[in-house]
């Protein structure tokens, strides 16, 4: 792991981006506007790449990059430009009182559970063992040797089911939103 | 024979009735897709649905007598709980299709793919009767929403109907976020999402009090909650129940709930059993706050369909009782009384499905007065339905003895629960005021004037309502083969000693 040999380096970097990704995400759940809100996102997706890749995780922040900021995000845009959602004001969020109370004690709980957890202590056998850090493993497979290894072997069915599960989110959507159907009625 | 999962062929071949489904329903998908839409392709699909159904029970039949075992440590489990609830789950997907080929008809309902999402949906289930790994178990848990939530919603002329997709989606999509924290919290404290592996975990490093494993395991129990509709998580049923296509919901009703309280229990005993101590007292609660709140909505519900879907809602309370009592006994009760309240329910909501009437109105209790007049057998029909889920004697049929299990299996358990036995006496007590009412009003009220003549039934509807009413009553009379059936396909995961006292988790005693 790089950040035995550079502490500061890794250090400023994480708490730079972290800041940065916690601030956008803020905005982006208080904007009013989609498109507004959705390019804050891409912020948060940016930023979160940044921290993978310095875990050591080249590869995760280059897919982070291309599917979620690049793929999915620009699909978001598009489907707000093309409903013609861009206009804020035909939009209603949370403004009651009551949902902002709620929402605001649902943060809360969430601290307060992210602090206690932090206390947890947690048994010394469950972080990795020495011999397989990063850069062993790293060095007889490459970056992406480590991902595809296990997705073949020991995640295979979680792999395939996946596969499953968006054909059958793609077959629902096109049942839902495609054309009536000549013998509609109404 | 020993199956190693870690080699694909041997997974597959432990897959086999799983991977026929999925292939069936991709291969139907293709059919529906190819042909010009019309009521026959409608059918067509339907009946090659059922056919692909028939040839998953086989399959799955001949896993089950093969006495296949798979290496420990797998990602799926190869056991006969499993084959139990495949079973279960087929059988239930079957009738669905039966009668979803038979209300698109009636309703002119062209969308084939109808019957390809109840396949997928029972893909999705089997994977959860399987799965032995939190991440397969989420997948099955999404593959049978997602396909649960266009089917609520497939007759798009309806306005009930779209309202009661949207609900569950929004819903089913927030209990998906409690579900996947819960998993990520409990990897994070035990760094496994395969369920033995969780226990052991729980058991070398005493994890028993450990914040994060606990505040995992309380938003488990929550998704879990929302997805068997337990009270307080159960106020989308009766709204979906409502809007949703008859068959659909008792598809919802009998195969989801099977699904769900399958895996519910296998993370419960498999994963989490060291933890009864911490997880035993909230599951109590959810129980008796199921029972007693469904029991008492119920009562006041005039839309038959309203109260099945709470009538629903207050098995899932007795289904709790087995979770809570953490012994292999429960889990046989649980696979008797998952399979008799099945039985009852798909009778039940195809008999609903017959007297509804058309468009949007609401099917009424006041519409079943003086059925036995004009219709004497399908009251008598529902009559053995609704008083195998009330679990009374002789004319329930086998919902007696269901609940006769799952009081035994709350008395024998680990954890003391006779206040939950007794609940479950004093609240069936209550539910008669329900399913009596429908029953007096079909016997003793006099029809009234002018009243609908029912539609003509379907052949495969009179197959459906004939078929579980015979069997409730068979098997109420001779019920040992079932009996032994389920006894032999519990799970069997912690031995529990009484004389040594081994085997029983911290915190519980004898």
């Amino acid at each position: 792991m790089g950040n035995e040999f550079f502490p500061l380096f890794y250090g400023f970097h994480f708490y730079l981006f972290g800041l940065i990704a916690l601030v956008s995400s803020i905005l982006f759940v208080t904007r009013k506007s989609p498109v507004a809100a959705a390019l804050w996102l891409i912020n948060v997706m940016f930023c979160l790449a940044v921290l993978y890749i310095l875990l050591d995780a080249q590869f995760i922040g280059a897919i982070q990059v291309l599917l979620y900021a690049g793929a999915i995000m620009v699909v978001f845009l598009f489907v707000v430009m093309l409903l013609n959602l861009g206009h804020p004001s035909e939009l209603s969020d949370i403004r009651g009182k009551g949902g902002r109370l709620a929402a605001g004690f649902v943060g809360l709980a969430l601290l307060a559970e992210i602090m206690v957890l932090a206390r947890a202590e947690f048994p010394a056998k469950l972080t990795l063992p020495a011999a397989v850090t990063t850069e062993a493993a790293q060095g007889t497979a490459g970056i992406i040797g480590p991902i595809a290894a296990p997705l073949f072997r020991e995640y295979l069915l979680a792999f395939e089911l996946t596969s499953i599960l968006l054909l059958t989110a793609i077959v629902g959507a096109v049942v839902i939103g495609k054309k009536r159907e000549a013998g509609d009625a109404g | 024979m020993t199956l190693d999962l870690l080699i694909p062929s041997q997974l597959a071949h432990a897959l086999l009735p799983d991977l026929l489904v999925m292939a069936g329903a991709m291969v139907l998908m293709l059919v529906a897709a190819w042909d010009r839409e019309s009521a026959a392709r409608q059918r067509r699909v339907g009946f090659g649905a059922m056919l692909v159904v028939v040839v998953a029970i086989a399959a799955t039949v001949h896993m089950a007598v093969g006495g296949y075992t798979a290496a420990a440590g797998g990602v799926i489990a190869v056991d006969g709980y499993r084959w139990a609830l495949d079973l279960i789950i087929l059988l239930s997907a079957l009738a669905t299709i039966a009668l979803s080929i038979e209300q698109n008809a009636r309703d002119g309902i062209l969308t084939a793919e109808t019957h390809v999402l109840v396949l997928f949906a029972a893909a999705g289930m089997m994977m959860l009767a399987a799965g032995r790994d939190l991440m397969v178990i989420f997948l099955g848990i999404e593959i049978m929403s997602i396909a649960i939530y266009v089917l609520a919603g497939i007759d798009r002329r309806r306005a009930r109907a779209a309202e009661a997709s949207l609900k569950y989606f929004l819903l089913g999509a927030f209990a998906t976020g409690f579900l996947l924290y819960g998993i990520a919290l409990i990897y994070g404290a035990t760094g496994s999402t395969q369920l033995n592996e969780i226990g052991a975990k729980i058991v070398h490093f005493k994890l028993y009090t450990h914040p994060m494993l606990l505040v995992g395991t309380g938003l488990l129990l929550i998704g879990m909650g929302f997805k068997v509709a337990a009270a307080p998580f159960h106020m989308w049923a009766p709204d979906v129940y409502e809007g949703s296509p008859t068959p659909v919901t008792a598809f919802m009703a009998a195969a989801v709930k099977a699904a769900a309280f399958a895996t519910f229990l296998r993370i419960w005993y498999e994963g989490l059993y060291f933890l009864t101590a911490s997880w035993v007292v909230p599951v109590s609660a959810l129980a008796l706050l199921t029972m007693f709140l469904g029991n008492v909505v119920a009562l006041s519900q005039r839309n038959i369909k309203r109260m099945l879907a709470y009538s629903s809602v207050v098995h899932t309370g007795y289904l709790l009782v087995a979770i809570a009592s953490s012994t292999a006994l429960a889990s046989t009760a649980m696979i008797f009384y998952l399979f008799a309240y099945g039985l009852a329910t798909f009778g039940a909501f195809a008999i609903v499905m017959t007297l509804q009437p058309d468009g949007d109105a609401p099917a009424l209790v006041s519409d079943y007065e003086g059925l036995w007049q004009t219709r004497p057998w399908l009251a008598s029909a529902m009559a053995v339905y609704l008083l195998a889920l009330l679990g009374f004697p002789i004319f329930g049929g086998i919902g007696f003895f269901a609940k006769w299990y799952l009081l035994q299996a709350a008395l024998d358990s680990i954890t003391g629960l006779v206040p939950l036995a007794v609940a479950i006496v004093l609240t069936s007590v209550i539910s008669a005021g329900y399913y009596l009412q429908v029953v007096r009003a079909m016997f003793m009220s006099p029809r009234p004037e002018g009243a609908r003549e029912p539609a003509p039934m379907g052949g495969m509807t009179r197959a459906v309502i004939g078929v579980t009413a015979v069997l409730i009553l068979a098997l109420g009379l001779f019920p040992s083969q079932l009996v032994r059936y389920s006894s032999e396909n519990g799970l069997h995961q912690h031995p529990y000693s009484p004389t040594t006292g081994m085997g029983l988790p911290p915190g519980i005693r004898p």
